[in-house]
């Protein structure tokens, strides 16, 4: 996406704090997005969301084993803030991340591939979903094990600190992953050191199969830094642009020295939490009132066509070409040969 | 006498227990609305209260430490940790406090907790989602460990878990909930409702801990397996014919020496079996206890059939696990010694 985080600067404010939990930690202002900018978050949360699509769908051929997360509904938390965030900020989360790949120009194909476990896939197959890895685009996983990712981006805010290149550490977790305790021990140690970290939280409300309700005895998780002295804020994350206004800010803090930010990021999942989910938890209901209420992706679609800055075909035509994108990465996550057994014994000690 | 998965016999095993004994609590990450997302739990919250069995955040350090503090003031808790690979938060104290609370107190305090954790590989599960841990356990001295192999051992031992004053750690293989699995995984899939394993009876029994269990008697060789690897160990043995003593451990802490022991003094041969990494595996202590009481009767070398020192691998599963091929050149190796 490198080309597009372009400042905000000139752009007007619009509303005032909009999300719930008080003015103090929510979103300053909704900012109004240039033509070029909503293009650009257009096609690529589209892109992120036809990728899973296709994820999905070859998933259910059987061509990708075990554990698959989608990132559906939750687009425009990764967009915004990679919009926001300048070349060389570096990027880490969980298992679900595909979407984070995408958002940090990762090529498709070798995300698809290693969907499949295939030799071209970004860890050569040996990651799988879950964990996969680019030094050159800065993304630092995909990472399985829930919470293990928040401390690894402390590590890396400490290290942009030591090197001081001025970079940010943008690290991602779930509603869920907050209540790990080692989530706790790096916010201490982030804020003791001023590491520049941005927590990002991205709350979609369940942990697998149990909501926040049941699982968090607070429930505004953007103030789970509190005792630490973390400045944080709920950010409609369904909304491209508060998730860039509000990450422009967050970044800006870290940059300056102050130490991390939270940004808790209220959004939504609308496929399960993976592929073997008997969504027994919540209702059809619910799901289908996110997605046609508040879809990140129609918003900005709607936008465009309100101010007359792109028409139906306009439209069309960006649908078609990152169709084409992802079709040619299923393609080659298809064709592509398996690593070679000989694979299981490299990168490791013997 | 009822036919059940592997799910549905432990889950009758936590019905019983929960009705028998106001002590004992379940909890765990999904598994009190939702059920377990192996749908071991399901209906106890519904049947039994959410003070009784409850969803726990995503904290297994917390869990753990939580039934700890629990069971000192005498509650029985079973935890149940997603799958085994999340445990390792969970291990400062499971080590630390769980296993050494009745050495330290001097008997004061003890911890009657069953930690369930799913283990284990063949289901595409990549590196976070198929360890097998158990080694991890069995070199903690005040833990007992325990790996079922099919639907009437899975109750009969988690009820006995659960009766003990000790801490279990309770292993469960997640190829084996809902049938057998001999390694062939290109061949249909067989159900616990067609398996006789799967007859399980509804009343209340237990299966003892540290009892092993000779699945198949021989007498040409003894193979140590447990788990999964048990139906991949009798799958070898009839594609090539050899006439191999199987004996599923059940229990690897404490271990039955005694059927072990009069197994391999009968063959003289023995073979050794497991999913995990082979480097200080389980097998390296099966094989050195066999050694040291059966030296004299022995005609050849131990063989180990292990998973590879990788991480287990997301591509090319099926040459990481260790299946039949591999265990029929360990029993020709063996044979030929
Ligand atoms: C240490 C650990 N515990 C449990 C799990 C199993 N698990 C995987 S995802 C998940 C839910 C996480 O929810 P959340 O953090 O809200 O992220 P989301 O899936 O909603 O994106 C759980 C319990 C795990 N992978 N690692
Ligand atoms: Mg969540």
């Amino acid at each position: 996406m490198a080309g597009t985080s372009g400042k905000t600067s000139g752009a007007r404010s619009k509303s005032a704090a909009r999300s719930k939990g008080g003015a103090a930690k929510s979103s300053p202002a909704i900012v109004e997005f240039t033509k070029e900018q909503e293009l650009s978050a257009y096609r690529h949360m589209l892109l992120i969301r036809r990728f899973e699509e296709k994820a999905g769908q070859l998933y259910g051929m059987g061509l990708i084993g075990g554990f698959c997360h989608l990132y559906i509904g939750q687009e425009a938390v990764v967009v915004g803030m990679r919009m926001a965030s300048k070349d060389g900020d570096q990027m880490i989360t969980g298992y679900r991340d595909h979407g984070h790949m995408l958002a940090m120009d990762m090529d498709p194909k070798g995300v698809m591939a290693e969907l499949t476990g295939r030799r071209g896939g970004y860890s050569k197959g040996k990651g799988g979903s879950m964990h996969m890895f680019s030094k050159e685009k800065q993304f630092y996983g995909g990472h399985g094990i829930v919470g293990a990712q928040v401390s690894l981006g402390t590590g890396l805010g400490f290290a942009n600190r030591y090197r001081e290149n001025g970079a940010v550490a943008m690290t991602f977790f779930g509603d869920g992953a907050s209540n790990q305790g080692q989530v706790y021990e790096s916010f201490n140690m982030a804020q003791l050191w001023k590491l520049p970290v941005v927590y990002v939280i991205e709350n979609n409300k369940y942990g697998m199969g149990t909501s926040v309700e049941r699982a968090s005895a607070t429930t505004d998780l953007s103030q789970r830094g509190a005792s630490f002295g973390i400045p944080g804020e709920q950010v409609d994350g369904m909304d491209v642009r508060a998730v860039m206004a509000a990450s422009e800010k967050a970044l800006e803090h870290c940059r300056s020295g102050k130490g991390p930010y939270i940004l808790e990021m209220i959004t939504y999942r609308y496929r399960g939490h993976s592929m073997s989910d008997p969504a027994k938890y919540r209702s059809k209901e619910e799901v289908q009132k996110m997605r046609t209420e508040h879809d990140p992706i129609e918003q900005v679609r709607k936008r465009l066509l309100d101010n007359g800055w792109a028409s139906e075909d306009d439209l069309k035509a960006i649908d078609k070409e990152v169709r084409e994108i992802v079709a040619e990465s299923a393609e080659f996550a298809q064709t592509d040969p398996e690593p070679d057994v000989s694979e299981l014994y490299t990168d490791i000690l013997l | 006498m009822a036919r059940m998965t592997m799910i549905e016999a432990i889950r009758n095993a936590h019905d019983l227990a929960m009705d028998r004994d106001r002590q004992v609590v379940v909890f765990g990450e999904d598994v009190g609305y939702f059920g377990g997302v192996f749908r071991c739990t399901a209906g106890l919250q519904k049947k039994y209260g959410s003070n009784r069995c409850f969803d726990a955040p995503i904290s297994e350090n917390g869990i753990v430490g939580a039934a700890v503090g629990m069971c000192a003031y005498g509650l029985k808790p079973v935890v149940e940790i997603q799958f085994a690979d999340y445990m390792y938060p969970a291990y400062d104290q499971i080590v630390s406090e769980a296993a050494r609370m009745r050495h330290r107190s001097a008997g004061q305090f003890t911890c009657p907790m069953v930690i369930r954790m799913p283990t284990g590989g063949g289901i595409f599960g990549g590196q976070t989602h198929s360890q097998s841990p158990e080694a991890l356990f069995t070199h903690v001295a005040g833990l007992k460990v325990v790996v079922p192999s099919n639907p009437r051992d899975a109750k009969g031992l988690l009820l006995a878990s659960i009766e003990d004053p000790d801490p279990v750690i309770f292993l469960e293989p997640k190829r084996l909930y809902n049938g057998p699995f001999d390694g062939h995984h290109d061949r249909p899939v067989v159900s616990w409702k067609n398996h006789e394993l799967g007859d399980v009876s509804e009343d209340y029994f237990t299966v003892p801990l540290g009892k092993a269990k000779i699945r198949r008697e021989g007498s040409a060789l003894t193979v140590l397996a447990y788990g999964t690897m048990v139906y991949v160990a009798q799958a070898a043995a009839e594609e090539a014919g050899v006439d191999a003593e199987i004996i599923d451990l059940r229990t690897l802490l404490p271990l039955d020496l005694e059927t072990i022991e009069a197994s391999v003094k009968k063959t003289g041969r023995c073979v050794v079996i497991h999913e995990a990494t082979k480097t200080s595996g389980f097998g390296a202590e099966l094989s050195a206890a066999v050694q040291e009481s059966c030296f004299y009767h022995l005609e050849a070398p131990i063989v180990r059939v292990t998973g590879w020192d990788t991480p287990y691998p997301h591509a090319q599963e099926w040459t990481y696990f260790p299946g039949p091929e591999r265990i029929k050149r360990a029993f020709a190796q063996v044979l030929e010694g």
